[in-house]
């Protein structure tokens, strides 16, 4: 894992600050059915290269994200506020 | 050729030249009965069984690499069957009686070392989940001690019972539990499903799956097309992308696991100890190499590698339970690919193609499975129904909603 997270808010930071909550895929409406919320709560694509995941900014400004990484090379290629938007690149 | 005192005295006389491969390096054939993908411990295990219990003996075991490449030489060596939950429990159970029997029964020394596996608690809520554990244990005929302060004192002195914030109240034990050599695991297996007919091809990546009409007629491979009757998967950390092949979205995340060996020590931990307010156990190889690990790193990772945050964690947790680790040296690390499951739990099933099996999602307990994953699978695969102590580890159970959350975690595969 690359030792540095690019937070759009406090800039680069070190990935210690940071909790890792998992695939950030897309929450199914309420009402979607069964099969899409099993879907949702227990497969995963689980990709050996590019991935998209959601991390926390714990000590830092507590903001939810999504970094993009290789999970091979363990590069990272960039994060995004989930609300706000706002891709950064390291 | 048996091993055996003799064998050994003989050879040794004639200048150890008389010595045979322990196994052959077959040619792929071009169709079997049966072709296993993943020539790690478990699918090792599995054609073994396949071949020597149920009489399938055309079988082909495909590797990627080289054997003990894997998981089965990354692991930490350790057996156990302290298991809490019913689904569980006598699968794990039928794990330790098989690796009682093992070495007589593949005539290979697997160095079986049944020196005890204690995990310490730390406070009274601790103390109440431990003796639950260990009733359960008990009730499934499961051997189990619940020790005090003092009897873990006797028999660890040097552990930091008085630490500030986690004080040692006691531990459970399991006496049966301890460690095996893992590469004489992957050898023993290889020889004995290799005497009995077993093709195991090193080298051989499987890159596609064929199906025709709801089945899996073989696998394309970078040495050729084998075609089978039946296929079976046991990719370990890669089973996701093997199940891809069959178009099959699986349950599992993978995620590095990080083990570490110290420089050799005398002798001076005798038996497998867990710290019960952190992630973090240990154990004393034969060479006196003290062998340790902790959690996962906690992202998903297919790098066989891990991160510095984690190295210096484990080493936090280790010295709070052993202060005199402060000195220590660490001699080296690695990491392993776990196919960590939605419930923390194994996946031994038929699936949705008629002729596809899978045997996935070990978390990072599937050194110790080794036996019972490669007996249970090979039931399955030949009898087309499941053994009886593997029967809840279904594909299905997470859309039906019976998981077997040993940890009580829910979907985390992070945490499990």
């Amino acid at each position: 894992m690359a030792s540095r997270v690019p937070c759009p808010h406090c800039g680069l930071r070190p990935k210690e600050e940071f909790t890792i909550k998992g695939a950030a895929l897309p929450r199914p409406a309420p009402d979607a059915g069964e099969a899409a919320w099993i879907e949702y709560v227990y497969l995963r694509e689980n990709p050996r290269g590019a991935y998209d995941e959601f991390w926390h900014h714990t000590s830092g400004c507590r903001r939810w994200l999504v970094v993009s990484r290789n999970t091979l090379t363990h590069d990272v290629y960039g994060a995004r506020d989930v609300a706000l938007g706002g891709e950064t690149q390291p | 050729m048996r091993y055996s005192a003799l064998s050994l005295l003989l050879n040794g006389l004639t200048g150890n030249r008389n010595w045979a491969p322990a196994w052959r390096e077959p040619e792929p054939k071009s169709h079997y009965d049966v072709v296993i993908v993943g020539g790690g411990g478990h699918g090792l295990a599995t054609a073994y069984y396949l071949a020597k219990v149920f009489g399938v003996r055309n079988v082909a075991v495909l590797e990627k690499g080289y054997l003990g490449s894997g998981n089965i030489g990354r692991n930490t060596t350790i057996i156990r069957s302290n298991y809490l939950l019913p689904g569980n429990n006598p699968f794990y159970e039928l794990s330790m009686k098989l690796w009682e029997g093992l070495e007589q029964d593949f005539n290979f020394n697997a160095m079986v070392s049944q020196r005890g596996v204690l995990n310490l608690y730390h406070s009274d809520a601790q103390q109440d989940a431990y003796t639950r554990r260990g009733n359960a244990m008990r009730l499934h005929g499961v051997d189990a001690e619940l020790l005090d302060r003092e009897a873990v004192r006797a028999k660890l002195p040097f552990l930091d019972f008085d630490n500030a914030r986690f004080p040692i109240q006691g531990g459970l034990l399991q006496r049966r539990g301890g460690t095996v050599r893992h590469d004489a695991v992957a050898w023993g297996y290889a020889r004995g499903a290799d005497s009995h007919g077993v093709d195991v091809i090193q080298h051989c990546e499987v890159t596609g799956i064929r199906r025709e009409g709801g089945r899996a007629v073989g696998v394309e491979t970078t040495r050729g097309f084998i075609g089978c009757n039946k296929l079976a998967l046991a990719a370990a950390g890669h089973s996701s992308q093997v199940a891809a092949m069959a178009g099959l979205k699986l349950p599992l995340e993978s995620h590095v696991l990080q083990a570490f060996v110290s420089e050799g020590l005398k002798p001076f931990i005798d038996c497998v100890v867990t710290f019960g307010a952190g992630h973090f156990y240990v154990s004393q190889s034969d060479k006196g190499g003290l062998v340790f690990g902790g959690d996962i790193d906690g992202y998903n990772s297919y790098a066989q590698r891990g991160n510095l945050a984690t190295v210096e964690h484990v080493a936090e947790a280790g010295k709070a339970m052993i202060p005199a680790l402060s000195r220590v040296r660490v001699l080296r690390s690695w990491g392993g690919v776990m196919d960590m499951s939605m419930d923390g739990s194994p996946i031994i099933d038929r699936v949705h193609l008629d002729n596809l099996y899978l045997n996935s999602g070990w978390c990072y307990g599937g050194f110790k499975a080794t036996p019972a994953s490669g007996y249970c699978f090979a039931h399955l695969i030949a009898r087309d129904e499941p053994h009886e102590t593997a029967r809840e580890m279904r594909l299905d159970r997470f859309a039906r909603g019976y998981l077997i959350d040993e940890k009580g975690q829910g979907a985390q595969p992070n945490l499990h």
